[in-house]
């Protein structure tokens, strides 16, 4: 169509004005976008700078090396061992089934856990690492490495893993590790970011979990540069975590191991304390358990057995295990009267065999009775009328108030499991606790040990400690951490008449080593290293007024969860204590013949320093002891590794 | 103006024609283009392949493409307007039937030494189009309805078409270009007062209608409008992508991360960091000042065109060019409110950086056309 040169003008005018409108919006839409790229890139920069920099970097923590734990002679009871395990990356591997097939050929691999990596490596993105089998032995790891250029995508890795070389023996106060789980998450307050990578190991009992923040150390960390699928592109910079902390205990592993064989067979607890400074030198619980179990992944078979084992091979009995104390609470009766003044040292009470409080008769064990008795014969017979009558005179107040001296009824300050508080009752517990008024009977009960008393062995051996020296003997359990020495165990003086002290140590010597004492039979003939102690055999059940017309059931012939606890407590030498220590054996009969032998062997095993000579046992059980030696010496403790046996 | 009138006036011929092309414009698309050359080097993670050498090679050819369209009298384009759209039209059909499928859209056609994408040629065909129609068209009956309506019909179709590949940036830059084209032709302002009105209103009644019992849309469709409006509320798909976007523009800052620096491209975070999201690429590494910059090169572009537009008295010509550089305007303002989190996702590139050979080819050839126009200016 022709144009007129007016009609030209006038559309030249119209796209003029029209193309400065659209050029204006223009104008203004690019104005808006440099605006918004200014507040972007300006004003918000920094902001979006921290979100790129967590896109892009990764913080790993590196785990430090766990702490160890030594013996007082530096024997490593808690150790870290190199664990080898199997990697593969599946992008370098090629063909999975292939390579798996020939590393199945050099090592041995569980089918489950392949299956379980196999369905890993087809979850996670193919440059992520996947362990293929864990606890591979040095030669697997060697033959691996042999063959890497026919396995493509694995390799070996190596990690540390805890190992307890003396496996059962020292189970129960060193604990275990294992992995963290949601419930010590939830149970723990704690926000070291180390608990948050999976599988981390923590101490779960003993000292591995009360020393927990001493041997975990402190994570270090490593900043890496990931891309948008996780890839690792590279490691920006890595700061050293803080190892943990080592830590040597007071205990004497090869007594220990000796304690724990000796106990072999029975479920008892025994203490041992070095009366130089409160040092623990053995807490053995029989029957135990191994740790390394635990630290593995314990199996379902393993722990249903550990469960139904009436011996309760997981209870530390030495600690937690609480007793009635039996006779070996009399020395709390008769210090306690003593220190009252109301009974004097050579004054007699007469025994017919029983006693009656009110119109409750109360028996002795010896039931013709000891006649008239003092003081020193009643602790070396064992006669309970005495104390009954003494312990009427003195109220359990006062009784109670002793007991606490001695460190029984109060919780000794052990990093360890579920240390036992035990009782030393009183009026006022009674009325707070039972909603009941003390009565008499319940004194009497409590004079010889039993009714409300309740003991751990290690509070029986700490007991002893303080009678052999006099002094508020505190147990002691780490020596040292980091090579820094911890405050020595030995108290202040108790402040208890030295007099009365050395009387009731006479007594409890002749317990030993007079002809009548009730522990005779386990004396040390060795010159300077008598012995001095006390018996107990704590009731668990009550005898009826039947029962003791058909005259008492023997223990034996009793099934074992109703016969008596054995007890012994003692200290040698008895001139110059160094060692003191409990024995409990759960059902073991009584004390005299259940727990005083095994008493006097760990004591004399704890004076020499290892196998005592024969001489220093009574010639009539000389050939028993060299065979029990042997069979002892002969022993392997469930999964140790045999260290420190020579 | 007539063949006749062209001759009364200067106009040069020959090699001449050299000298008089629009230079300004020229240099101001190599710029830009060098822009994308150093950005697709960049996200190559340093190296010419596979992005910047192919580019480079194809904005050589583009070039030389475009220096020889801009030789071309612009009446012979005028006269090959009409069948250059029908072809074009043509070809989006052949797409529709026997177009290759690729990333779930259907828009290419393989000519077998390179693939076409109709879509994009029709932006430039559509433009000419109208730009010829409205020469045609005497100024009287711009504004008649049945003169107003015709190339309505005509924007719809193609828009149509590539709405069901589907393509919805391309189609709404059609739409928008032959909006823009029509409005400059002066199609009286009432008609587009009452289809933005209209339009408004509709969009209002359906999200207004929302929860009412007279509601316009299934509630599926309210969901998938969310999403396209605010891709947060989808964290893992298109929300992911314009999330990282947004990091990688921010962190760039004043200055930028440096040449090859930029983590949110280097390390995968950007999504599609060689086509659409190259934007941010460019404004993580080189800061406000480089994104300012590609900014204000684009639209010196745009500035010059309207210059060269506005001075010139042929209607086709004028017309033309200012549709081209509203094409352009629009493809990178599109992309750059898409990038910033203005605009939903739509999937148009930045013109002449991002990666990508139809898109290139396509628009220096309507520079061209421009160079063409200017060069045969009366003067």
């Amino acid at each position: 169509m022709k144009r007129t040169p007016k009609d030209n003008v006038e559309s030249a005018r119209i796209i003029g004005r029209r193309a400065l409108v659209v050029g204006t919006v223009q104008l203004g839409i690019v104005g808006a976008l440099g605006m918004r790229l200014r507040a972007m890139q300006v004003e918000q920069a920094d902001e979006f700078r921290l979100l790129a920099e967590e896109n892009r970097i990764n913080i790993r923590l590196l785990p430090p090396a766990r702490g160890m734990v030594f013996d007082r002679n530096g024997i490593p009871i808690a150790d870290n061992e190199q664990n080898y395990r199997v990697v593969m990356v599946r992008e370098d591997a090629g063909d999975i089934g292939e390579v798996l097939a020939k590393l199945t050929e050099l090592v041995e691999i569980d089918p489950d856990n392949l299956a379980r990596a196999m369905e890993e490596m087809q979850r996670r993105s193919p440059f992520v690492p996947v362990t293929i089998a864990d606890r591979l032995s040095w030669e697997d790891v060697a033959r691996i490495n042999l063959n890497t250029p026919t396995l493509p995508g694995i390799s070996a890795e190596v990690g540390l893993s805890r190992v307890y070389p003396w496996g059962a023996d020292l189970a129960h106060v060193v604990g275990y590790v294992g992995p963290v789980s949601d419930y010590d998450l939830s149970r723990i307050d704690d926000d070291d970011p180390l608990l948050q990578i999976p599988k981390f190991q923590i101490g779960k009992t003993g000292a591995e979990n009360k020393l927990e923040h001493t041997l975990r150390g402190s994570a270090g960390t490593r900043r890496i540069e990931v891309n948008a699928a996780g890839r690792i592109m590279r490691e920006l910079d890595r700061q050293e975590g803080e190892p943990g902390k080592d830590i040597q205990l007071t205990l004497d592993s090869r007594l220990q191991s000796y304690v724990q064989a000796r106990l072999d067979g029975e479920s008892a607890g025994a203490v041992v304390i070095d009366l130089e400074n409160g040092d623990l030198r053995a807490v053995a619980s029989a029957p135990a358990f191994d740790p390394n179990l635990f630290v593995r992944g314990i199996s379902t078979t393993d722990w249903n057995a550990l469960n139904a084992d009436k011996y309760r091979p997981l209870a530390a009995k030495a600690v937690q295990g609480t007793y009635p104390p039996g006779s070996t609470f009399k020395m709390v009766t008769a210090l306690a009267a003593m220190e009252a003044g109301v009974v004097a040292a050579d004054e007699t009470v007469y025994c017919p065999g029983f006693t009656d409080v009110f119109n409750v008769r109360f028996h002795c064990w010896k039931r013709g009775g000891h006649g008239n008795i003092n003081l020193h014969e009643s602790l070396k017979q064992s006669c309970d009328c005495y104390y009954y009558e003494i312990a009427q005179r003195v109220g359990i107040d006062k009784m109670a108030e002793m007991a606490r001296k001695l460190g029984l009824g109060i919780k000794h300050d052990l990093p360890l499991s579920a240390v036992a508080r035990g009782l030393a009752p009183d009026k006022a517990w009674k009325r707070e606790v039972r909603d009941e008024e003390w009565r008499i009977g319940d004194t009497v009960n409590a004079s010889i040990g039993q009714g409300y008393v309740l003991a751990s062995p290690l509070q029986l051996a700490v007991m002893s400690a303080r009678i052999a020296t006099g002094r508020e003997v505190t147990p002691r359990l780490v020596r040292l951490i980091d090579g820094v020495e911890q405050p020595s165990g030995l108290g202040q003086s108790l402040g208890i008449n030295e007099n009365t002290l050395r009387r009731i140590r006479a007594s409890m010597n002749d317990v030993c080593n007079h002809r009548r004492g009730t522990a005779f039979q386990s004396r040390i003939t060795a010159e300077d290293n008598a012995m001095a102690g006390k018996t107990g055999t704590s009731q668990v059940r009550r005898i009826t007024a039947e029962e003791r017309a058909a005259g008492v059931t023997k223990n034996e012939d009793l099934p074992w969860e109703r016969r008596d606890h054995a007890l012994f407590v003692s200290f040698a030498p008895y001139d110059k204590p160094r060692y003191a220590l409990s024995v409990v054996v759960e059902h073991g009969g009584g004390g005299s013949r259940a727990a005083a032998p095994i008493a006097r062997d760990i004591m004399l095993q704890a004076l020499y320093g290892g196998p005592p000579p024969l001489e220093a046992y009574p010639s009539n059980v000389r050939d028993q002891i060299a065979e029990q030696q042997r069979r002892i010496e002969a022993r392997v403790p469930p999964g140790s590794k045999g260290l420190g046996r020579a | 103006m007539s063949y006749l009138e062209y001759n009364t006036k200067f106009v040069p011929t020959g090699l001449r024609k050299l000298w008089y092309l629009n230079w300004p414009i020229i240099m101001l698309l190599i710029a830009v283009s060098a822009f994308g050359f150093l950005m697709l080097y960049s996200v190559a993670g340093g190296s010419p392949t596979p992005w910047m050498e192919p580019q480079m090679k194809r904005f050589a050819m583009g070039l030389v493409l475009m220096i020889f369209v801009a030789m071309v009298p612009i009446w012979f384009w005028r006269n090959m307007a009409f069948l250059a759209f029908g072809g074009s039209i043509v070809l989006l059909l052949a797409v529709e039937f026997f177009g290759e499928v690729n990333m779930g859209a259907q828009r290419w056609i393989n000519l077998g030494f390179m693939r076409l994408q109709p879509s994009e040629l029709t932006k430039i065909t559509l433009v000419m189009f109208l730009a010829a129609y409205y020469d045609w068209l005497p100024n009287k009956k711009v504004s008649h309805p049945f003169w107003v309506i015709l190339p309505v019909l005509f924007i719809l179709a193609p828009v149509a078409m590539v709405l069901s590949q589907p393509d919805l940036g391309t189609a709404l830059l059609l739409l928008m270009g032959g909006a823009t084209v029509m409005f400059m032709a002066g199609v009286h302002w009432a008609y587009f007062a009452t289809v933005i009105g209209g339009g408004v209103g509709a969009i209002v009644a359906v999200f207004q209608s929302r929860g009412t019992p007279w509601q316009l849309l299934k509630d599926y469709q309210y969901r998938r409008i969310d999403t396209f409006l605010d891709p947060s509320n989808d964290p893992l798909g298109a929300g992911y992508h314009i999330t990282q976007a947004k990091i990688a523009l921010g962190s760039g800052g004043w200055t930028g991360r440096g040449f090859m620096q930029g983590t949110q491209s280097r390390l995968n975070f950007l999504p599609e960091k060689h086509t659409d999201f190259i934007f941010t690429t460019l404004a993580e590494e080189f800061g406000f000042v480089g994104a300012f910059t590609l900014l204000v090169l684009y639209l010196l572009i745009v500035t010059f065109c309207v210059f060269t537009a506005i001075t010139n008295r042929d209607r086709f010509a004028s017309l033309l060019t200012l549709g081209i550089a509203m094409t352009f305007f629009l493809f990178f303002a599109v992309n750059m409110a898409m990038v910033t989190g203005l605009a939903p996702v739509v999937g148009v590139p930045l013109p002449l950086v991002s990666y990508g050979g139809s898109a290139m080819l396509v628009l220096l050839v309507a520079f061209g056309l421009v160079q063409s126009a200017h060069v045969h200016k009366p003067r």
